[in-house]
């Protein structure tokens, strides 16, 4: 009898959603663990030593770190249902290639837009708007960045829409109003349950950011 | 049925381990490219038409088609040309673990040994003593996750062994022209074996910049960094 995958998690951490939405992509039944950073478990600080970072997947025993990874390994794991890439080599470098740029690019500016005040705030909101446009830009007409099915790409990015109205709210600006064909896309993947599931209310995420605010500005 | 030629021309820099690595992997499967050597402070047109989100170097055009990032052009090889060597191991585990030692050396390591080159005195002191650190966990790791590993020739070499030996290939020169050392025998056991090994290869020979150069190239670069520095 095999034991269930654990995912090692945080209820808000948009790379721990990565993993739950590419679990339930595959349709794989997973045990879920919400870690307490205060207090971090045996099992992360042994899993992953080096960052003891979430998402962990633990599966078979063996540890999987880092979200993209995590999403990666699971596609590859369970190569079935759903493939999260085309078949074409040139197709697939290019789904790589743009969920570097959100790990690149995007994660960043959006920690600054929700984390940060002042002039850091500004210069975070400003690489935001300028990664969303090239983003929405590369989605263009597609129902989803990997085309006709949701991919990896959209893993990648769909787990910062739980962010949005905190960015929003933080940042006083409306994405719509920069890039409304990615809030369509957004509302597009949230209707699919490997999403809908796995994210939590924006509201709870604004009183998550709220809360850092008041502790750390 | 005839074998359709491909074009590949990949933009690069002789510099650039980034652009090192797209080399070697070319030179391991055996594809013949055009090399288009970029002055970074004067872009061609066409690197920057054909990578315009990042207009960066390397840059791999294969059949028209561009194909920007490091690792993403590695990848993308090694899935077009599947000859051997086999850049990742079948398994998905053992996948997840060269993605996972790739990832730690291309962020957590170049971090700050990219740092030590701008830096003096006490702030490079501490850069160094973090690199260190860091480069001590992934020859640890190696020697952990990788165990006995086999370099005699090309069909040895995959993505991270490609990684090392285009990132850490050129650190006696660095410790020649910066007088930092960071990787070695003794402190680094298993790392400095993989990159001596590594080396021995014709195919990472080919690439090989001249010793000289190198630390003279460095050299300059620090000096005009440091230069930069203190009149920022």
């Amino acid at each position: 009898m095999a034991n269930l995958p654990i995912l090692l998690d945080y209820w808000p951490s948009m790379f721990g959603m990565r993993a739950r939405v590419a679990l339930r992509e595959k349709g794989v039944e997973f045990e879920y663990r919400e870690e307490d950073f205060s207090n971090k478990s045996p099992l992360l600080l042994q899993s992953n030593p080096i960052h003891k970072k979430i998402p962990v997947l633990v599966h078979n025993g063996k540890p999987v770190c880092e979200s993209l990874n995590v999403v990666q390994y699971v596609d590859e794991a369970w190569p079935e249902k759903n493939p999260f890439f085309p078949s074409d080599p040139y197709e697939r470098a290019q789904a790589r290639f743009w969920a570097d740029f959100v790990d690149k690019k995007f994660t960043d500016a959006q920690f600054k837009v929700w984390g940060k005040k002042g002039e850091e705030q500004e210069a975070g909101k400003k690489e935001f708007i300028e990664a969303v446009k090239i983003l929405e830009s590369e989605l263009g007409d597609k129902p989803y960045f990997g085309g006709d099915s949701f991919g990896y790409v959209d893993i990648s990015l769909i787990t910062f829409s739980s962010w949005f109205q905190a960015y929003e709210k933080f940042g006083n600006f409306s994405i719509e109003s920069e890039s409304p064909k990615l809030i369509a896309w957004a509302k597009r993947c949230m209707e699919k349950e490997s999403v809908s599931k796995s994210l939590p209310d924006s509201e709870k995420i604004v009183a998550y950011a709220a809360e850092y605010r008041k502790n750390n500005l | 049925m005839e074998e359709k030629k491909s074009k590949v021309t990949l933009h690069g820099t002789w510099i650039s381990p980034y652009s090192k690595r797209v080399e070697i992997a070319l030179k391991l499967k055996g594809i013949l490219y055009e090399y288009v050597e970029e002055d970074l402070q004067n872009k061609s047109e066409s690197l920057i038409q054909q990578n315009p989100v990042h207009k960066k170097i390397p840059l791999l055009v294969h059949d028209g088609k561009p194909v920007a990032e490091s690792l993403v052009i590695l990848e993308y090889i090694d899935e077009t040309w599947t000859n051997s060597p086999r850049f990742f191991p079948e398994d998905p585990y053992e996948r997840a673990q060269v993605r996972f030692w790739v990832s730690y050396i291309n962020q957590q390591v170049f971090e700050v040994t990219g740092q030590i080159m701008f830096q003096e005195g006490e702030a490079q002191a501490k850069s160094v003593e973090e690199a260190r650190k860091r480069i001590k966990v992934l020859d640890e790791g190696l020697e952990k996750h990788f165990p006995n590993k086999n370099i005699r020739e090309n069909d040895d070499v995959g993505l991270l062994e490609i990684i090392i030996i285009a990132t850490f290939g050129v650190h006696k020169a660095h410790r020649e022209a910066i007088g930092v050392e960071i990787i070695s025998p003794v402190n680094t056991p298993t790392l400095y074996n993989w990159i001596e090994r590594l080396q021995d290869l014709s195919v990472v020979k080919k690439v090989e910049v001249p010793h000289d150069k190198l630390v003279n190239f460095i050299q300059n670069y620090r000096q005009k960094c440091l230069q930069q520095a203190a009149n920022a």
